[in-house]
């Protein structure tokens, strides 16, 4: 067993991270624990470093729109206390109230604002990592505009902890909005939707998220969120309407734009995936979801966001059956230049499926900065793509 | 240059993709920060990837530093060469590969022009990072320099835009970072390469993301008294949580040059803020009203609303203008540029006024109000002995004092040659060097723009481990700065 280490600042994370460096042992980051299971299993895992005590919100410079926060902060806590002055973080991860900030980060968890606010990458301008030998480098800063040296906030964000250790991160930040409003419109066939889907992507319309839900046994649905003032977001509603003719319109349904965390719910044996596709191949894949389950036994259900990154679940079934059909959407996927990855599933999956797919051949170079920045595979080692 | 490698670089390129005369090669010898020249050894001008492909493998086996070259309007001497080393020059791979418009997606060689974009993807959509030099600089450069522009405001610099690239490596070979869909599993390398600045390869090949033109564009041109009380309504504007396409600043003298020079018919003023609002109509008018109100109840003692294209074609051009006019009013100018957080804009003004008024020089102001980025223009006369100087000490200064309020010495021009002895003000050392070992996976000779971006290289060969004084600092040879 792993025993966990909880440090209380940065300069206790670098002596950690040296010794253990030092003492060949793996070390494991670990934030909230939601998603440490996603990726491969690390071949290796001597020391559970937790964010837990590094939690602060260390400055909310609320004139200049950022904030500067503790990898261990929860995303709840930090929207809290953003919201004292009537500001946010603009990203919707998911299980804001137990998922940090380090680990959406690390796992680069976007949810359906991205539409309008851009992904993680977009708002982290800063952050400060602690590399496996100890150095405590900074990146970034703390304004919205900069290009002085090299974006590792980027290459942190993503890296599934398998880099350096994100002790502290400074993001952009948005207003909260006067007002939202969110249209949910229906159809027995999901077709159509994902056709309203392409056609409010290729209007005036200025939504701020939009989102496909599909399944076997679930009547499909197309959500589409909106911010604004009230005269700006009675006009677009109208607009929406005439578009969405062919379709129905029903209330949305409750907590609309956090339905991508039932995908996580289910009994086993069940696979939780995510794949990206051009925005025009969604249905496609879609279609492909549904002809790949035709077991009686295998049930999917999938939450698609409009610029082509979706989440989808397969249950049921035997892990042939589910590696079979895994094998089958990556395919399909990839045939069409997109990327099919496993974030959950059994041991047995994960050992006959290629999680994270091939990286083409980009794999060699993310060898090298893996082995300039962890050259001894300390941190979460084997959990990434092609082994890292 | 050795004749036999000079013969090998002929052999790919062609006779006429070589350049090697010394006349020919005065044209490369320096970017749009002109004080800093080199002359190369020679200059090739590739047609396609595998022509860039075969030249670097030659500069790898003979150990022969390249830098990239799009349309050489940098300015802080990214592009500058480098003694005995040679320019690449990609003004040739200039072809629009694929236009997507049902994804949102154009695919360029990295010698496309910026507008080009934009042009190609017209009425429907543009390409939203549009530096003010955008109808002559290259894609290329802009992927390098992770360039801004007024828009970037709202929709985020080059880097929000690129979504893959194909890269020759500084061995020669090649590799794909991203790619046309979002999320692909790896390291977000293309996100470090963008801002790199040349340092970690040659971009050949880059998908873009295009955005939907809005229903609506509105401009507001508001004179103020001073630039404090333009920069108040900046604050009231994005406190009231109105994102605005653009707010661009200028000061007195900036607005007089851009008079002088394009005429835009600004008001005589001592602060003059363009606010852009961009979406649908009736959020627009509904937000104009409420940044009316602020200008106003901040001082504004004339606003004009530009509604048509040529209306907005006409309160931009001053501003586009505005570094190139100081030509009117100046014989020389530096163009300086920097970051502070917004709400230090107040005290960041009366101390460039005190440091210009020390100097005994005059600077001009034009900002990216929203995100903070100055650019002070120091004006100066190199005909009168010393002024020269004066105008570069008072415009490091001015970047000291953008550090000191939390900024950066850069939001959009890059570090090249200029400023990485600036570097360490705004860097701790195992700051660069956690970078430079990002550097060294990608280029471990350093063969690639090497002398740029870094105060001093770091040895690849040298072991990974926490930063350790170069061997010829603790001998007291070299120092940092
Ligand atoms: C009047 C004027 C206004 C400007 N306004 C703005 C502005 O508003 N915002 C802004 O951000 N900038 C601005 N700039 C700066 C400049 O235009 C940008 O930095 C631009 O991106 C440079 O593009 P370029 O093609 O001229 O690149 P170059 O100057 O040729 O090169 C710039 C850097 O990119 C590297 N490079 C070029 N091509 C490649 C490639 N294919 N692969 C790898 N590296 C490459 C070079 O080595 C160099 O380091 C302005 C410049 C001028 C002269």
């Amino acid at each position: 067993m792993a025993s966990v280490v909880e440090p209380g600042s940065v300069d206790e994370v670098a002596t950690l991270l040296r010794d253990a460096s030092r003492d060949g042992l793996a070390v494991i980051p670990r934030g909230g624990g939601t998603k440490l299971d996603w990726g491969r299993p690390p071949r290796r895992a001597d020391l559970v470093l937790s964010t837990v005590r590094l939690d602060r919100v260390l400055e909310h410079a609320w004139g200049d729109m950022t904030a500067t926060v503790e990898a261990g902060c929860t995303v709840a806590r930090l929207q809290h206390a953003l919201a004292e002055h009537g500001q946010r973080l603009a990203c919707d991860p998911l299980w804001p109230e137990r998922a940090t900030i380090g680990g959406i980060l690390a796992a680069n968890d976007n949810g359906p604002l991205r539409a309008r606010f851009g992904a993680l990458r977009d708002l982290i301008i800063g952050v400060t990592l602690v590399l496996a030998d100890g150095t405590v480098a900074k990146s970034g800063g703390k304004v919205v505009k900069n290009v002085a040296g090299y974006d590792l906030p980027k290459l942190a964000t993503g890296s599934f902890g398998t880099l350096a250790v994100i002790t502290q991160a400074v993001f952009r930040l948005h207003p909260l909005p006067h007002e939202t409003r969110t249209l949910t419109f229906t159809a027995p066939r999901l077709e159509p939707l994902c056709e309203l889907a392409l056609a409010i992507q290729h209007s005036q319309l200025a939504f701020v998220s939009l989102q496909v839900r599909a399944g076997r046994s679930a009547e499909p649905g197309l959500d589409v969120g909106f911010e604004g003032t009230r005269a700006g977001l009675d006009s677009q509603q109208d607009e929406l309407l005439r578009l969405a003719a062919d379709v129905a319109r029903v209330d949305p349904p409750a907590a609309v734009w956090r339905t991508r965390e039932e995908l996580w719910q289910g009994t086993d044996p069940a696979v939780v995936g995510t794949f990206s596709a051009l925005p025009t191949d969604v249905r496609a894949f879609c279609t492909e979801l549904r002809d790949a389950c035709t077991a009686p036994s295998l049930d999917w259900r999938a939450v698609v966001q409009g610029l082509g990154v979706g989440h989808f679940r397969l249950e049921g079934a035997t892990s042939d059956t589910l590696v079979t059909a895994l094998q089958r959407l990556r395919a399909a996927a990839e045939r069409r230049g997109g990327t099919l990855v496993v974030l959950r599933g059994s041991e047995d999956v994960k050992a006959r499926f290629d999680v994270w797919g091939s990286p083409g051949d980009a794999l060699p170079l993310f060898q090298r900065v893996k082995q300039q920045l962890d050259p001894g595979g300390t941190l979460s080692p084997g959990r990434f793509v092609g082994g890292l | 240059m050795d004749t036999r490698i000079l013969d090998r670089f002929r052999a790919i390129v062609g006779g006429d993709g070589l350049l090697t005369e010394p006349e020919q090669l005065r044209t490369y010898e320096c970017d749009g920060l002109t004080n800093f020249r080199v002359l190369p050894s020679a200059v090739v001008l590739p047609t396609s990837t595998e022509q860039v492909q075969a030249v670097v493998r030659v500069c790898h086996e003979a150990r022969i530093p390249f830098v990239a070259r799009g349309s050489g309007t940098g300015l802080s001497g990214g592009a500058l060469p480098i003694e005995h080393g040679i320019v690449i020059s990609l003004t040739r791979m200039n072809r629009i590969l694929e236009v997507d418009i049902s994804n949102a997606r154009v695919v360029v060689e990295p010698g496309v022009l910026n507008l080009s974009v934009t042009q190609a993807v017209w009425p429907h959509y543009f390409y939203a990072p549009d530096p003010s030099s955008q109808q002559v600089c290259s894609i290329g450069g802009n992927v390098a320099e992770n360039s801004g522009g007024a828009h970037c405001l709202k929709y985020g610099f080059t880097t929000t835009h690129v979504l893959g690239l194909e890269v020759v490596l500084p061995d020669g070979s090649l590799v794909h970072l991203g790619g046309p869909t979002l999320d692909r599993p790896g390291y977000d390398l293309c996100g470090v390469f963008v801002g790199s600045e040349g340092t970690l390869g040659i971009a050949t090949k880059v998908i873009l993301r295009v955005v939907r033109r809005p229903a609506l564009i509105q401009t507001l041109l508001a004179a103020f008294h001073s630039t404090n009380e333009a920069g108040a309504a900046v604050s009231g504007i994005i406190a009231a949580g109105v994102l605005p396409a653009a707010i661009e600043m200028m000061d007195n003298l900036a607005i007089r040059a851009a008079e002088a020079a394009v005429h835009p018919n600004y008001p005589d003023c001592g602060g003059l803020l363009l606010v852009e609002l961009d979406g649908p109509a009736a959020e627009v008018a509904a937000l104009m009203v409420q940044v009316r109100a602020i200008c106003t109840s901040c001082g504004a003692w004339e606003i004009r609303l530009a509604q048509s294209e040529e209306e907005r074609a006409a309160v931009w051009k001053g501003r586009k203008a505005a570094f190139a006019a100081m030509g009117r009013i100046s014989p020389n100018y530096i163009v300086q540029d920097g970051v502070i957080p917004r709400t230090a804009l107040p005290e960041v003004m009366s101390e460039i006024e005190r440091l210009s008024g020390q100097a005994g020089l005059r600077v001009a102001n034009v900002f990216h109000a929203g995100d903070g980025n100055l650019h002070p223009l120091v004006l100066y006369d190199a005909r009168i002995e010393g002024q020269e100087g004066r105008a570069e000490r008072l415009a490091f200064s001015i970047l000291e004092l953008c550090v000191k309020a939390g900024g950066s010495i850069t939001g959009e021009h890059g570090v090249g040659e200029e400023k990485k002895a600036f570097m360490p003000v705004m860097f701790a050392e195992p700051d660069l060097d956690t970078m430079q070992r990002v550097r060294c996976a990608f280029d471990p000779e350093r063969l690639s723009n090497p002398t740029k971006v870094f105060p001093r290289p770091r040895l690849c060969a040298e072991k990974t481990g926490p930063y350790q004084p170069h061997p010829l600092e603790t001998a007291g040879i070299a120092q940092l700065f």
